[in-house]
Formats: structure tokens, sequence, C-alpha cells
């Protein structure tokens, strides 16, 4: 445990203290870890099964097993282009690549400068502004090829002028 | 909140929210009532700050008492959103953005005039139509049961969902015996939503007669199907309504503990089920002694973390034990050993949704809709190549084509229509042939696709079937839970055969093997999510054998879809000699000719252009920036 900072550890433990009334709180745990650090190391895993008792394979499986779950850090901003049914029909898999040409990285790597997560979603259930991108959340409609490079410049200015 | 305790007390709440509602749809003499849509498809296009900005003009300019403005679930024409409504005229403003607010304010609102530019503009007789229910759209559809109030109340009101009838059901089916209420469902002829079609009766009756003291309802929210978004909006909606169906099945089946099992990825969703369960048990409509009676029941809510499988009952289970969502062998069914190994009913959302209309009203007026097995409505949402795409819920038996040309207007631009694909990545695609089918569970199987949850993806002649199966194929290798081998290993190797065919290196003998192999993963697998994996596959082989055929023979993709079979062409006799696609192409791979383009004069610097197909990289950036139609794909 000795990579983790006290402060994440009495924090980890504050998160697993919330379940505490549960019979099966794994997913809730991992989902609240994720959502503080945005992934789940390895050590982090450790913790969680020292302060449950579960053991850390069934740990690392269950965080390899669901894609919101990630063992790397994300990227300040995570995009991510919605592969859906209605949004492939209507191009997004053009919108995707131009995602990729313009920030060098494939789906599920992360920018240099860590800005930039690229992900390929699977429906956001926004299918009637299809192409969908999503951007931490915010969902962006009717994407068009010609417009991922001002979305990417737009975020790439904010940053910079901050 | 004002605790409602018994059966007199929620009789008496529901006539005083009710006589609330009326006068805010039907006002008083000088007054008015906005609400705007607050789906996700609205909300990405700032209906909030929409809101907000009209909520800040009403207080600006006095108008509090005059005026009010809340936010309501879907409209379900999504691509027409943001939606204003302003009562009692009902009239309906289309793609309002949040400048337009100031003028509906001072034009509508103070000056009692429809603001022209902001309504619907019918896309066959370019006629302004002002009234929700006038617009071709809405006129086949029959959205009072599942998505009843879906964009009349305010989802984070519990008021108004009490106003509008809400748990009027379950106090009736509190008065009965939780046998009477089965039979009800069963009489109803009500089936499940999630895909299946399941009798929800009788998935009630096989729990209800398993004896153990504790039982699980679980809601299945993990609506994972792309294109798929009725669950969403359901909840987004009318969360309450869920909640009452839920509590009802509870009853029924002598369970005292309810999961909502939702997707991560709709975080609106699961605020306003938060919001609305939170309501609920400040009121005391759940907890211990509901409406005053021995009956007792809590809600809780898991959310999924991003996996397709998890939608499939088992692996839900399993998921919400805190393991990898892997689908369990089955027997012994959920109705025996389910969540925690105790009896437990899984449901899909809008099934539950129906429940409370049937309770409420009876099964007879429930089965007095729809066709002789499928009975009551369907949710279907309506995406891809057709001009109204959004959500649509109509009685079952209606036919295809009334629910792609009428309710959907057709297909944008003048194209074809060419198939509809219907179940999702466990469904198949329906063709020309089959547009007068009426829509029922039985109909669709038949036709070779299925129900599914109610995606419904219109595809027009510019999409390639070879292609889309490939989509699905890799949809399903993705979320292979990995567990069995014919669906782990069998769906990879169909995505390889189908990538050789798209890439123009396949041959016939690759076609027999993908159709046999489908056919081994199909009876091989251990859940519906392998069993039904290939479906994608042979139902466009069945329609579609030529295209397969002419990827195979001829090398062509007769879409132009397939990157590996078509090229871009610049057409001599329109190409004006602009350059503007040299200029543009990243493999500067478009060069002159010594041709004059027609009409041109030989001594000015204008000539042909032509792609070297060698260098192409297929980006299409070309035909895009070409303003004389001169490129095309061939």
């Amino acid at each position: 445990m000795a990579h983790l900072q006290s402060a994440a550890v009495k924090q980890i433990t504050e998160i697993v203290n919330r379940y505490k009334g549960e019979g099966t709180p794994l997913m809730m745990i991992l989902s609240d870890i994720q959502k503080e650090y945005g992934y789940i190391p390895l050590e982090v895993q450790e913790l969680v099964s020292l302060l449950t008792g579960i053991p850390v394979s069934e740990i690392y499986g269950v965080v390899t097993f669901y894609s919101f779950f990630s063992l790397t850090p994300k990227g300040k901003y995570v995009v991510g282009v919605c592969l859906g049914t209605a949004c492939y029909v209507k191009g997004s898999q053009l919108v995707l690549d131009k995602f990729e040409e313009l920030l060098k990285i494939k789906p599920g790597e992360t920018s240099e400068d860590g800005l930039f997560t690229l992900d390929a979603l699977r429906c956001v259930g926004a299918c009637a502004i299809a192409p969908a991108v999503s951007i931490n959340g915010k969902v962006y409609p009717m994407v068009q090829v010609s417009q991922v490079e001002k979305i990417i410049g737009d975020i790439r200015a904010k940053e910079g002028a901050k | 909140m004002v605790k409602i305790r018994t059966s007199e007390e929620l009789i008496k709440a529901h006539e005083q929210d009710a006589a609330c509602l009326d006068k805010k749809f039907h006002c008083e003499p000088g007054k008015k009532a906005i609400v705007v849509c607050g789906g996700t498809g609205c909300l990405s296009s700032n209906s909030a700050d929409l809101l907000a900005r009209l909520q800040t003009l009403i207080k600006e300019k006095g108008l509090e008492d005059k005026v009010t403005a809340n936010i309501v679930g879907c409209f379900g024409f999504c691509s027409q959103g943001p939606f204003v409504k302003v009562f009692p005229e009902e009239t309906l403003y289309t793609k309002v953005k949040v400048e337009d607010a100031d003028e509906i304010i001072e034009k509508d609102i103070i000056g009692g005039e429809v603001v022209e530019r902001l309504l619907f503009v019918d896309p066959q007789s370019h006629a302004k139509v002002a009234k929700q229910h006038e617009i071709a759209f809405y006129k086949l559809q029959k959205r009072d049961i599942a998505l009843k109030g879906n964009a009349e109340i305010n989802p984070e009101d519990i008021n108004e969902a009490i106003g509008q009838g809400a748990f009027l059901a379950l106090n009736k089916a509190l008065h009965m015996d939780p046998q009477e209420v089965i039979d009800e469902v069963l009489k109803s002829g009500l089936r499940g939503r999630g895909g299946a079609g399941f009798p929800t009766g009788r998935k009630w009756q096989f729990a209800h007669d398993v004896k153990c003291d504790e039982k699980y309802v679980v809601c299945n929210g993990d609506e994972g199907d792309p294109g798929a978004f009725m669950d969403r909006s359901i909840i987004e909606g009318n969360p309450i309504n869920v909640i009452e169906g839920m509590m009802i099945e509870g009853y029924a089946i002598g369970a005292q503990n309810g999961y909502f099992y939702i997707r991560a990825e709709y975080p609106v969703a699961v605020d306003r089920l938060k919001k609305a369960i939170k309501q609920c048990e400040e009121m005391g409509l759940l907890g211990d002694h509901i409406l005053g009676t021995d009956f007792s029941f809590h809600c809780h809510i898991r959310l999924g973390a991003g996996a397709f499988v998890c939608g499939e009952e088992t692996a839900l289970l399993n998921s919400i034990e805190g393991k990898r969502g892997m689908p369990r062998p089955r027997p012994p069914f959920p109705a025996v050993k389910g969540l925690w190994d105790k009896p437990s009913v899984i449901n899909n959302v809008e099934t539950l949704a129906n429940v409370p209309f049937i309770l409420l009203h009876g099964s007879e007026a429930y089965a007095s809709i729809g066709t002789e097995k499928s009975k009551g409505t369907k949710v279907f949402a309506l995406g891809g190549k057709v001009n109204n795409v959004g959500l649509v819920e109509v009685p079952m038996g209606i036919t295809l084509r009334q629910l792609i040309f009428d309710i959907g207007g057709g297909i944008p631009n003048g194209k074809k229509f060419k198939a509809i694909q219907t179940g999702g990545p466990s469904g198949g695609c329906l063709t020309e042939k089959d547009l007068d089918t009426p829509i029922d569970y039985d109909n669709l199987i038949a036709a070779g696709s299925m129900m599914g949850s109610g995606g419904a993806i219109v595809m027009d002649e510019d999409n390639c079937m070879v292609d889309v199966a490939k989509f699905y194929m890799t949809f399903i290798c993705d979320e292979s839970c990995g567990k069995c081998s014919p669906c782990r290993i069998g769906t990879k190797r169909c995505l390889e055969l189908l990538t050789k065919i798209t890439d123009g290196k396949g041959t016939m003998q690759d076609l027999e093997e993908l159709k046999s192999l489908a056919n081994v993963i199909k009876s091989n697998s251990l859940c519906g999510l392998g069993q039904t994996a290939p479906n994608p596959i042979l139902s466009t082989m069945a329609a579609f054998y030529d295209e397969y055929v002419a990827h195979i023979v001829d090398k062509k993709c007769p879409a132009h879809v397939c990157k590996s079979l078509m090229q871009y062409k610049i057409l001599e006799d329109k190409c004006v000699g602009c350059g503007m696609c040299a200029r543009n192409c990243p493999a500067n791979t478009i060069e002159k000719t010594d041709i004059v383009p027609v009409g041109k004069a030989p001594n000015l610097p204008l000539r042909v252009h032509r792609i070297n197909p060698d260098n192409c990289v297929k980006c299409g950036l070309c035909q895009s920036n070409c303003r004389f139609g001169a490129i095309i794909k061939d």
C-alpha cells in the first residue's frame, strides 16, 4: 500500500464505509472510486480487497469486465463518439476516424498531454440527434466530420487560456 | 411533504392535485402555462438553459402570477426539439433556441399572439401546424399507456403524478388478493417488452407460487440495444409510473424489495428516479404499511457499468451481486433462484410502465388494444434514415408502412427505403415486402426479425447490408462476456469472415461457412445474447443475398460503403477544373489532366482533374468539397 497517499487511503476507506449495510457492495464501491479518481489501479484494488475481504482476483475480474472501469487514468476530456446503430448509419464512424486522426490516438487511448481520452461508445440513447458525441457527459448533437476540428480546437483554446 | 397514509388520503390528494393540474392546463382566464421538453435529446440542445431563460424573463417582467414554466419528460419528436408548449392554447413551438425565449414571452404570453416562425412546418404540405395533435407524427400514436404523462407532468414533482392518477392502481391492487392481481395481468395479455415477449403474468405466477419469505422484483433498465431509448424516456418522463408498476408486482408476488438496474449512461434518468423514490418515501408511499395496509416495499437503484450482456436477466443479477456480469445457466430460473438465490422476477421498464394502466382500467380495456396475441401498445425508438426521428408509442398491429411513412414521414432526401432493422443486435432486417405486416411479436418473428426492446432503425439505399451485419458482429464481439465458446469464438470468426468479404477477399465458400457457423452459434450458446447474435447475419443474408454475392463475385459494394470495394471518380463532363478537390485532398492524389472542361475556354488555366486511385485514402473530402457534383462514388 506504499504508493497510496494517506489522503487517498482515507477517502477510499470512506467510500467503502458508505456501503457497510449492503450485502454485495462491490459494484457501487468501484463506481464511486472510478468517479472520484477516473481510474482504479491495482493498489486501490488491493486496498478495497483489504477493507472488504473480497479477494483481489475477484475485484480485478470485475474491474476488467465492465467498460466503465479503467485501470489507467483517463484524460481530462473524455470524448465518446457514439457508434450505436442510429449514429453508425448516419456516419459516426467517419466522425470517430476524424477524432483519431486529429488527436493521433485510437479509441481507448489517452493523448500524451493527458487532455483527451477517445472512446467509441455503444449508444448513448440520443439516437434522434445522431451522430452524437459525448464529451465529459455533455452530448453534442448531429456532429459532422467538418465540426470535429472546431470541437477539439475550442477545448484546446479553453485549456490554453487557463 | 404531506404524508399519505390511507386510501382515503390518497384519493383526497389525487382530487386536489388533479384540480391543480387541470388549472394549469386549462388555465383561468388571462393565465398561461409553459412546459419545456427535458428529454436527453432536447437537453443536449440546451433546453435547460431555455427553461432558465424563460423563468428569468417571467420574473423580470413580473409575470409570476400570470404564467408558470416547468420541465416535462419527453415529447418524443426529438428531431424537432427543443419543444416549448404553451397552455391553454396548446401551441407547440419546435426547435426553440435560448434566444427565442424573449419572443415567446413578449408575443405569446404578453401579446397573446402565436409566434409563427417557431411552429412546425409539415414537410409534405409546407403548412405551419400549431397544435401537437395535428402533426402527422402524433396522429396514429397512442401515447397514454407506457408514455403516460410523459410530455405533460413535471417528472420531478410527485404531486403532478398523483394528480394524473399515480398510485390509484396500486390502491386498487392492495384491495385485491395477490392472485387476483396476477390473474388481471394474465388476462390483459401483457408480454415482456424487453424483447422475448414472455407473458408477464406467467412470470409473476411462477414467483408467486414459490414459498419463501424473501423475494425480489428487479426492473431491467439496462437498455443496451444500440438505437433504443424508450426505457430512458419512460423513466425520464414519468418515473413514478414505473415505481408504481414495480410496487404492484411486489405485492402480487410477495416481495418487499425492488431493485432498479439502470445503465450508467443514463444520468438524467437515474437522477429523476432517485428524486422520485425519495419523494415517495417522504410521503410514505414507499416504506412500511403502505396506504395503511400490511404491504411494505422499498426501492433501490443499482447502476450498470457499461456491459451490454447485463441486459440478459441472469447476468444482470450477477452484476447486482457485485460480480462479473456473466449469465447463469438455467434452470434454475430466477423465479425460483434469482437475486441472492431468492425467488425474483425481472421485468423491463416498459413492461412495468404498462402495469398501472391494466390495474386501473382493467384487463379488458387493455386487451382491447392490439392484435390477437400481442396486446396493448409498444414504444419504438424510430431512428436512422427517416424524416421524423423520435420516440413513438403505437398500438400493436400497426403496419411497418404506417410506422415508417405515416408517423416517420418517409425517407429523407428522396432516397429509397431499403430496410428497417428491429430488435437490435438480436433482431433482423425487414424489407419492402414486409411493409404491410402488422407489427406484433409473432409476425416479426415469422418475418425473420423480432420485436426486441423496440429499436427501429430505418436504412436507405446508401446503407450496405453486409456492412450492417459487420457492424452488429463487431458489437457482439466486443460485448460477448466470454463465458461460452460458441459465442466467444464463433462471433469472432463470423466477424473475420465478414471483414474478409467487405475487404473484397471473400469467396463463395466463406458465405457457406458463415451460414453454418451462424447456425452453430445460434443453437449452442448459453444465453440469449449468443443465441440471437447471428440474427443480423442470417436475416441480411436471407433478404440481401445478392449484395453479399456482389461483394464476393463482382468485388463491388452496391451501396458504395465498403471502402476496399469503392473508389471516388471525377466525372469529366461535370468537372469545371476549379481545383477545390485537389486543394483539400489530404493524400495529394488529385492531379490536373490536359482536358479542357466542357464550356471553358482553352486559354484559361482550368483543366479537368483526376483522382489517382493508388494513393487515394477514400476519405471523401474531395466529394464534400466539390460544389458541382462532379465527384461520385463508383
